[in-house]
């Protein structure tokens, strides 16, 4: 199994028609994910994807005539607010923002509506999340993964496919990576996903991928000290070397008042157990020491139709 | 972005909120004639402040008490000019000298966790709020306001109360309160501080006395993501207390901070950049910036990151860090190769690519003489290697080094 995207997954692009959207759809197209439909208002009835997927006006008719459970935004800026609620009011379950530069107080006044609604968001602001060998929602690269049962839960974006790459190397697969995105305001944190990944009966171990800014990781590893024993846990902290009040370029990675320090991030995680890496690629071996067990060498990952 | 101290004045006074009287000035005489209007409409002095986005302005004498115009003039002749963390004063704020009988805190900000705005409000003015907090917290009131209903009326009185108001500063303090949240929202702030808010003993014109409260000094920061919707704020930048490389940086879409290193980083995506800084002092060197060069880069883009590394002087080697996904590998790799063809001056680079079309640009790297590495632990310290090897075969003192010397920049450039 998997956490928020599987084989079940029956995805609406919206924006299907933008350089950007149609790029990715075709990329999680040709790693499998069920798409079966996008949206861009003024072309409804047109086909994308060579033909292969329909495009409706509204999220509203592209769930009726396909019964799309997820979507995927590829909107500027200006208009994802709007695109994220009207597939919340459309009925859809998951939704995943790509689009970064959305203004906070945009998402601020977005959020209790998705909540209000029993949706959730991914994002906005991240490069989305793929379950190895099932479905990819978003624009992490499908070569990097190998099935597997290792949960991970970043608020980066390449630093994630760093570590994904590096665990693959390793031989350490993974059930779902979750990329939850770098802005101050956002959907689903990373004590969200590791609630998520603790009910899944095939995550047997996690890695969280933090940076400086907030208190998630904290808050995140506070839940895990008391609910994740036993988990083999491995987590990375970026921004130890980053100063004080400068905003490393994601809007949320900013030290302010001695406050959302690496140090301070570290420490939490090191008291709830998690062992923490000091580079990407000690992750894997704080794993295997925890217990994880590699895939048998020359063993071919499961290819992905 | 923050906003000068005379501008979060203008917001905060354009939405009714009471703000003194007082007007910024760029040379001693202006600053003279400011003097003199709000002596001659009461004031008993001027305080004379320098405009800087730096803290620690007051310890650093750019904050000065004049009585008459002929003072304003001179100790605005002392601020102008002088440096303040390393910021040249441009300009000042001369306001009227008040008497203060007490001062409070009073702040709005994003509370991430909450995913609310979070007004704040202290009896403890005139000091940092996080020292506050560290030391007093129950000094502190603490109110959420609505996503949607903003601050309500109760709960601004809440706060008005919790700061120990009476009379009529009850309900001026509930203005300022929701003016602040107010303010906030419109400008798309992420941080509005008023600290202090005071109230202060002034006489007016006719020559009564009275006690007001006032918002006597004032900090906004803007989201930067909601700049494009308020070109007229974006327009208050201050572009001379920019350092010219952020401007380029901006203008070119690419994520710069300066550092104090010697190791220039060019990297795509925020957290491999900042990794790569925390990998390269792990190795034992000192990251000369953060680049983010965002995702899809292309060749233009490439060659505008190294401009912008190469215009810092103390940069003795660059290392190049790109996980290819949306961003193309060879796209980077023949970026690079051109830029080094156009670039000021010779200094040592360590390339690593990996990812989409990877093999490519490992192609392209090895054709041009690059020296390339396969892991960022690698990547890393083979730059502090060539720092020290530069350094070396210069045999100068850091500060004096022969750029571009020494084994290693040779066999960089023996493919060209």
């Amino acid at each position: 199994m998997s956490i928020l995207v599987g084989r079940d997954t029956r995805l609406v692009v919206q924006g299907i028609t933008g350089r950007e959207g149609e790029f990715h759809a075709r990329q999680m197209q040709a790693y499998g994910t069920q798409i079966v439909a996008g949206t861009r208002f003024g072309k409804g009835g047109q086909r994308a994807l060579d033909g292969t997927v329909p495009v409706f006006d509204t999220v509203r008719e592209a769930v009726a005539e396909t019964g799309a459970n997820t979507s995927i935004i590829y909107v500027p800026a200006p208009a994802a607010p709007d695109a994220i609620l009207e597939a919340v009011d459309a009925g859809i379950g998951l939704v995943v923002c790509i689009t970064e530069r959305i203004p906070a107080l945009d998402m601020l006044r977005v959020m209790p509506v998705v909540r209000e609604a029993g949706a959730r968001l991914i994002g906005p602001n991240c490069p989305g999340l793929t379950s190895p060998g099932r479905a990819k929602v978003g624009i992490i690269p499908g070569s990097i993964h190998l099935e597997g049962s290792t949960g991970v839960v970043s608020r980066s974006g390449t630093l994630t496919y760093e570590v994904v790459q590096a665990l693959t190397d390793a031989g350490i697969g993974q059930s779902t990576c979750v990329g939850i995105g770098g802005d101050p305001i956002i959907g689903t944190t990373h004590l969200d996903v590791l609630k998520l990944f603790a009910e899944d009966p095939e995550t047997n171990a996690v890695v969280l991928i933090g940076e400086i800014g907030g208190a998630a990781e904290e808050e995140a590893a506070a839940w895990a000290a008391d609910h994740l024993q036993g988990v083999p846990k491995a987590a990375f902290i970026a921004g130890r070397t980053a100063p004080e009040g400068k905003r490393m370029g994601h809007a949320g990675a900013i030290i302010s008042g001695g406050s959302g320090t690496a140090a301070a991030k570290v420490a939490a995680l090191e008291a709830a157990g998690f062992r923490v890496a000091e580079t990407p690629g000690q992750i894997a071996e704080l794993l295997r020491e925890q217990g994880v067990q590699p895939a048998r060498p020359g063993q071919v990952p499961a290819g992905v139709q | 972005m923050k906003l000068q101290e005379f501008h979060a004045r203008e917001l905060l006074a354009a939405a009714g909120l009471p703000v003194p009287p007082g007007r910024v000035a760029a040379t001693p005489g202006e600053a003279a004639e400011v003097a003199r209007e709000l002596i001659s409409g009461g004031a008993t002095g001027v305080v004379v402040k320098a405009q800087v986005l730096v803290g620690g302005r007051g310890k650093a004498g750019g904050v000065k008490l004049a009585a008459t115009p002929e003072d304003a003039e001179r100790v605005a002749g002392e601020i102008l000019g002088m440096s303040i963390k390393g910021i040249t004063v441009r300009k000042v704020l001369v306001a009227p000298a008040s008497d203060i009988r007490h001062e409070y805190y009073l702040g709005a900000v994003l509370d991430r966790a909450a995913q609310r705005i979070l007004v704040m409000g202290s009896a403890e003015g005139g000091v940092e709020i996080e020292q506050v907090a560290k030391e007093k917290p129950e000094a502190i009131v603490r109110v959420h306001a609505h996503p949607h209903l903003g601050l309500l009326d109760f709960q601004a009185r809440q706060v008005a109360l919790a700061l120990g108001l009476t009379g009529p500063f009850l309900a001026d303090a509930v203005a300022i309160a929701k003016g602040l949240v107010r303010v906030m929202v419109e400008n798309d702030a992420d941080l509005v501080e008023v600290n202090p808010l005071a109230i202060v003993h002034q006489r007016t014109t006719d020559g009564t006395e009275e006690d007001r409260l006032v918002c006597l000094d004032a900090k906004i920061t803007l989201d930067d993501s909601a700049l494009p919707r308020h070109p007229d704020l974006e327009a208050r930048r201050d572009l001379d207390e920019e350092d010219p490389a952020d401007i380029e940086a901006r203008e070119q879409e690419i994520n710069f901070i300066h550092l104090d290193g010697t190791i220039g980083c060019m990297v795509n995506g925020a957290g491999l950049a900042m990794t790569t800084m925390d990998l390269v002092k792990r190795a034992g060197g000192e990251p000369a910036n953060f680049l983010d060069i965002g995702g899809g880069a292309r060749a233009d883009t490439v060659a505008a990151a190294m401009k912008l590394i190469l215009a810092d002087p103390r940069v003795e080697a660059i290392l190049v860090n790109i996980f290819g996904g949306i961003t193309r590998g060879d796209e980077v790799a023949r970026g690079l190769v051109e830029a080094r063809s156009r670039q000021s001056r010779d200094v040592p680079m360590v390339v690593r690519i990996v990812g989409t079309n990877a093999t490519e640009a490992q192609t392209i790297l090895r054709e041009a003489s690059f020296r390339t590495a396969d892991s960022l632990e690698e990547a890393a310290a083979q730059a502090v290697a060539v720092t020290r090897a530069t350094r070396d075969g210069a045999g100068a003192a850091p500060g004096a080094r022969a750029v571009g010397t020494g084994a290693a920049s040779m066999a960089e450039g023996a493919g060209r």
